[in-house]
């Protein structure tokens, strides 16, 4: 079990079983749905125009994890996702690179020969992603191969089916056996929010990740709707925020799925300025798992630049 | 605190989002809206300002005693007619005036946030859609009176004194409900904020609105007084200071003028350790810091349970660090400007004096610009009952904290005040809400939310926070008989 | 000079937000108030009884779920759009009930304000028909009235617009949706209605209107276990079918507004049965204490 990283903290003796692990998540303050939707929509006011918004999308790229994870990937289809990575624009050398492409772990290999020296991150994804129904020794072994084969994160998913019941011990020690599996890979533990469903839930399956030894937690796997949305984000951002207070530990937090256009990925970045706060605008604590997203970006990029309207002509397909 | 201007170059500064001002078209001067029509007033005239940058906006007629005269005798020729009319048609007088409202709604929230200081994100979502649904809502029982458990009668001529705070959503909290009931008014706004209200009048000619039906009568002190108590008024309607209240109801003595007050409070805000906390802290700052604290149902005194205050100040500041003051034409300002010079002072005064009786205050940092009425979010720990702090409406932003132990000693400490307009709980338990919502000596209690207004809802005070009810079926008890 | 060829309408159904032809194919033949040809309209078939009654149940989640304030909103909406569409009705009167062009102008005024009348109801009813209760203990306790669900209307067969609306504004104020039957005689003004719906911001599926003969159509929808209600108003006078609709209901036990004796006076006041018919009263209760 993953606790030497927490013998410092004042939660290692809350793991100890399940009861007092319980008794600690049931223990945090709960969620108004109502008072925390309104903050959400609140924050998704703000007008950000003009210098503010040529800093919003240039570090939304630049936390763009592009993602494919279909049944149909192919080598090919990997290859020009890592190019599109690397070089978004082909016509503006300016344009950031994003942070990361996420493949499944059996693509890993692919990418990491497409993206050379590049700096882009390899994210894989693991443990029987999407739905995490195996067997234990398959997710680890899931998870060793993927890192074996050079990826630099690991995103994970919990058994929901097991926190659902209550056994929030099984799913801490699942999380943190896949960490130990991780190496020196960090890790994304996703959530999938969709099927927590309360507000409840997410803060106490955050709180749960963390103490787990989570490098990020994220909300979905895109695969069931609804995915991210800005009041669980919000959440989780209040969880980050108070888990550092707690321990001094800094924890990031990665909204995938549903995140389509700039005004979306806008109203985020105000959401972690304004919840968790600076140290958390960077690709190292935010991400955004996207697909469709970059190309917006790019043709907001492109306005911002020329001052009209672009279209999707002007980017590239990956 | 982040001044809505400020750029230091670090994280994610907001450029500015300035909302256009050239939609509004202010004159340089405005006269009375009598019978249908813009008049001259006889009495001295005044200015208005814009208490973000001090510029003078227009110069506006004061309405001396004959023109109080002139606009009630007007009321009155219209009256008859006006109730006369089946419902079905005042009704639809009132949807077109709703509609218009809907219309024109940036322009009105534009001209708003000039007039008053407030945010134009707060005039945009708050003000000027509930003003518009106030329409809507009262639109609806003007031809369905008979079901609305008070009668069908109105009452004849109401007079109507409204304050500075939301001006024109006051208008239709006043406006609305006479019009329905078959009522004929002459509403005076506040002397600061004349100007949405002048706009109304021109919205009324829009609406074809039948001439004398609406009156609108600018001044101050003098006018107000002189139409409170013109004996040719048949209704009193009047929201402002407790002080002022208290005059009004000693000038209607012995007539058998009907009126309603809707006057100042000090509402507690009370959090209990199992509150949803950051939900918590959202209520508690929207209670205070919402319209710049200028809120007479503002939760004003923050009654914490002892064992969750450490914890819940802390975040409370965090909080207070992000609200963002300045430019109330800025689309990202969360807290504009005091209305007026005077009210600066009174919450000026008033903070000295909890200095004064040993409460240690906390403020959010920021740069106040030189010109302008500013007062940045400040909160004083260490407040007891027995400071004039958490007994006297400052009516700014400025928060007084208190702990108590027990639910009794919350609701003995929130009801231990002569004003009872409203209270907040913090609770994730149900059954001790409810409970507490019957104990609580207020006349709109808010269970984890606070500051939430609509037009079917009454809102109205227990002593000395007045009595009436505006909003809802109850809200048509005071226009008619 | 000839004269020029007018491009005529096709009469369509109106379900689920759009204008199918009826899935039968069948329609039959509608004569003005002098018994002269007008128009084809679509005859509607079980099956699209069926359908409708799909699409009302898929919308009324959502319908029922919006703020009592969207619906009024959106109530008057309909209203405005009717009233700009004044020539279109008053033509469409005067062909199918043979009224002159200044009668069917007063009908089309007063179904502009029976619409106006019904959506200030929307967040009015809640407080006349609802309530807390005083009971004998520590509790919290409070009565609301909600929608009942899918209503199944069978409209006027004489006022084939002022009637019409009289029987479907009070249904969906409430947030119900409804299937209506409309007049067998006299269908077009319904169908110019379903137009000014379909404009109105009124999602697909709150209203469906079925152009054809109640006979037909009303056992299917009596004996439908996914209709909530049953309004009887378009049968009036026919008690023996009424009294076999009325039976068949009775197996999933549906709200049944009975059928009158005669067509009503629409003009006079209908109070506020029309809506209370469809709503259910659910009453909570909550203890008090620390």
């Amino acid at each position: 079990m993953g606790t030497s990283a927490l013998a410092a903290t004042p939660f290692s003796d809350v793991t100890r079983s399940d009861a007092t692990l319980r008794r600690f998540l049931e223990g945090l303050p709960g969620v108004d749905q109502v008072g925390a939707e309104a903050r959400a929509a609140s924050l998704s006011t703000r007008s950000i125009k003009t210098t503010a918004k040529a800093y919003a999308v240039d570090l939304a790229i630049r936390m763009v994890d592009l993602t494919t994870l279909e049944g149909q990937d192919t080598p090919g289809k990997v290859r020009t996702l890592c190019a599109k990575a690397v070089r978004p624009d082909p016509t503006d050398p300016s344009c950031p690179p994003t942070a990361a492409v996420c493949v499944y772990g059996d693509m890993v290999g692919i990418a990491k020969e497409a993206l050379g020296d590049s700096g882009v991150k390899i994210a894989a994804v693991a443990t029987a992603f999407p739905s995490g129904r195996a067997a234990m020794d398959i997710k680890i072994a899931d998870t060793k191969d993927a890192v074996e084969a050079g990826a630099d994160e690991i995103d994970m998913v919990i058994d929901r089916g097991a926190f659902l019941t209550g056994k929030y011990l099984q799913v801490f020690e699942e999380i943190a056996q896949v960490k130990e599996a991780c190496g020196d890979a960090h890790l994304k533990v996703i959530m999938e929010t969709g099927e927590l469903q309360t507000y409840d839930n997410v803060r106490k399956a955050s709180w749960l990740s963390m103490l787990a030894g989570g490098h990020f937690i994220k909300t979905s796997t895109g695969k069931v709707q609804p995915a991210a949305t800005l009041p669980v984000t919000l959440i989780m951002l209040e969880a980050v925020r108070d888990y550092r207070d707690a321990t001094g530990q800094m924890v990031g937090v990665k909204p995938a799925g549903g995140i389509k256009t700039t005004k979306d990925a806008i109203k985020y970045l105000v959401t972690v300025n304004e919840i968790a706060g600076e140290d958390w605008l960077d690709p190292d604590w935010f991400r955004f798992g996207a697909s469709t997203l970059l190309n917006d970006l790019l043709m907001q990029r492109s306005k911002l630049a020329t001052g009209h309207y672009s279209g999707p002509d002007y980017v590239t397909l990956d | 605190m982040v001044s809505t201007s400020s750029t230091t170059g670090r994280g994610f500064e907001y450029a500015p989002a300035p909302e256009s001002r050239a939609i509004v078209d202010i004159k340089p001067s405005y006269g009375l809206f009598i019978d249908g029509d813009f008049v001259d007033g006889h009495g001295s005239s005044f200015k208005t300002i814009s208490p973000a940058t001090e510029e003078v906006l227009a110069e506006v007629a004061e309405a001396d005693d004959a023109d109080v005269d002139a606009a009630v005798k007007a009321a009155r020729k219209a009256q008859k007619a006006w109730a006369r009319m089946p419902g079905s048609e005042r009704a639809k007088y009132l949807y077109r005036i709703a509609r218009i409202i809907q219309e024109r709604s940036r322009e009105i929230a534009v001209l708003e946030s000039i007039d008053n200081g407030k945010p134009i994100k707060e005039s945009r979502d708050v003000d000027v859609p509930i003003a518009a649904a106030h329409f809507f809502y009262y639109a609806g029982w003007a031809d369905k009176l008979e079901y609305s458990g008070f009668g069908s009668t109105p009452l004849g001529v109401a007079g109507q004194v409204i304050p500075w705070n939301f001006p024109l959503l006051m208008l239709a909290w006043k406006i609305a409900p006479a019009l329905a009931c078959g009522n004929t008014v002459v509403l005076k706004p506040a002397e600061t904020t004349p100007l949405t209200a002048l706009l109304f009048a021109e919205i009324c000619q829009q609406a074809d609105l039948p001439p004398g039906v609406v009156n609108l009568i600018t001044g101050a002190g003098g006018t107000g007084s002189a139409l409170v108590s013109h004996p040719g008024i048949d209704k009193v309607a009047f929201t402002g200071s407790t002080d002022v209240g208290r005059i009004i109801a000693k000038a209607v003595a012995g007539t058998d003028k009907r009126v309603t007050l809707e006057l100042g409070g000090k509402a507690a805000n009370i959090v209990f350790d199992d509150a949803a906390l950051d939900q918590a802290v959202e209520g508690i700052v929207n209670g205070i810091f919402f319209n710049q604290g200028h809120v007479c149902c503002a939760g004003s005194r923050l009654l914490v349970q002892e064992n969750i205050f450490e914890d819940l100040l802390e975040r409370l500041k965090r909080r207070m660090s992000t609200l963002r003051m300045g430019d109330p034409l800025d689309k990202n300002t969360d807290v504009g400007a005091i209305n007026s010079g005077e009210q600066l002072m009174r919450i000026r005064e008033l903070s000295e004096i909890g200095d004064a009786e040993g409460a240690e205050r906390w403020e959010v940092a920021c740069d106040l610009p030189t010109k302008g009425f500013w007062f940045p979010p400040t909160l004083f720990t260490g407040v007891s009952q027995a400071h004039r702090i958490a007994r006297e409406e400052i009516f700014g932003p400025v928060l007084s904290v208190l702990t108590f132990r027990t639910p009794s000693e919350a609701v003995a400490k929130a009801n231990n005040s002569p004003f009872g307009l409203s209270a907040g709980i913090w609770t994730e338990k149900g059954s001790r809400i409810l409970q507490m919502a019957s104990e609580l000596r207020a006349g709109v209690v808010w269970a984890n939310t606070f500051n939430k207004f609509d037009p079917t809802s009454p809102f109205g005070g227990y002593k000395e926070s007045g009595y009436g009810r505006e909003g809802g079926r109850h809200g048509l008890e005071a226009y008619l008989r | 000079m000839t004269d020029r060829i007018d491009v005529r309408k096709t009469a369509k159904l109106y379900i689920g937000g759009a204008f199918p032809r009826s899935e039968s194919g069948h329609s039959y033949e509608v004569t003005d108030a002098k018994g002269r040809f007008v128009a084809n309209a679509a005859l509607a078939s079980r099956k699209d009884a069926r359908d409708a009654v799909v699409a009302a149940r898929g919308a009324f989640h959502g319908w029922s779920g919006r703020t009592a304030y969207n619906r009024g909103q959106i109530l008057y909406r309909v209203a405005e759009m009717l009233e700009d569409r004044r020539p279109t009705f008053v033509a469409a009167l005067t062909q199918a009930e043979g009224l002159t062009a200044a009668r069917a102008a007063k009908v089309v005024d007063a179904t502009v304000d029976r619409l106006v009348w019904y959506a200030g109801w929307a967040d009015k009813i809640t407080q006349v028909v609802g309530n807390a209760n005083p009971v004998a203990g520590p509790f919290f306790n409070l009565s609301s009235p909600e929608p009942t669900g899918v209503v199944a209307v069978l409209a006027p067969q004489e006022s084939s617009l002022l009637g019409l609306v009289s029987v479907i504004a009070p249904a969906i104020v409430t947030g119900n949706t409804v299937v209506v039957v409309t007049s067998h005689e006299r269908p077009l003004p319904a169908v110019a209605l379903s137009e000014v719906l379909a404009t109105s911001d009124l999602p697909g599926g709150v209203v469906n209107i079925l152009t054809g003969s109640a006979a037909t159509i009303a056992p299917w929808l009596a004996s439908h276990l996914d209709v909530n209600a049953l309004d009887l108003t378009g049968i009036a006078g026919d008690h023996d079918l009424a009294t076999e609709l009325e039976r068949s209901a009775a197996d999933n036990l549906k709200r049944v507004r009975r059928a009158p004796a005669a067509e009503p006076d629409w003009s006079e006041d209908p109070g506020i049965t029309p809506m209370t018919a469809f709503l259910e009263t659910k009453t909570v209760w909550h203890p008090m204490g620390v």
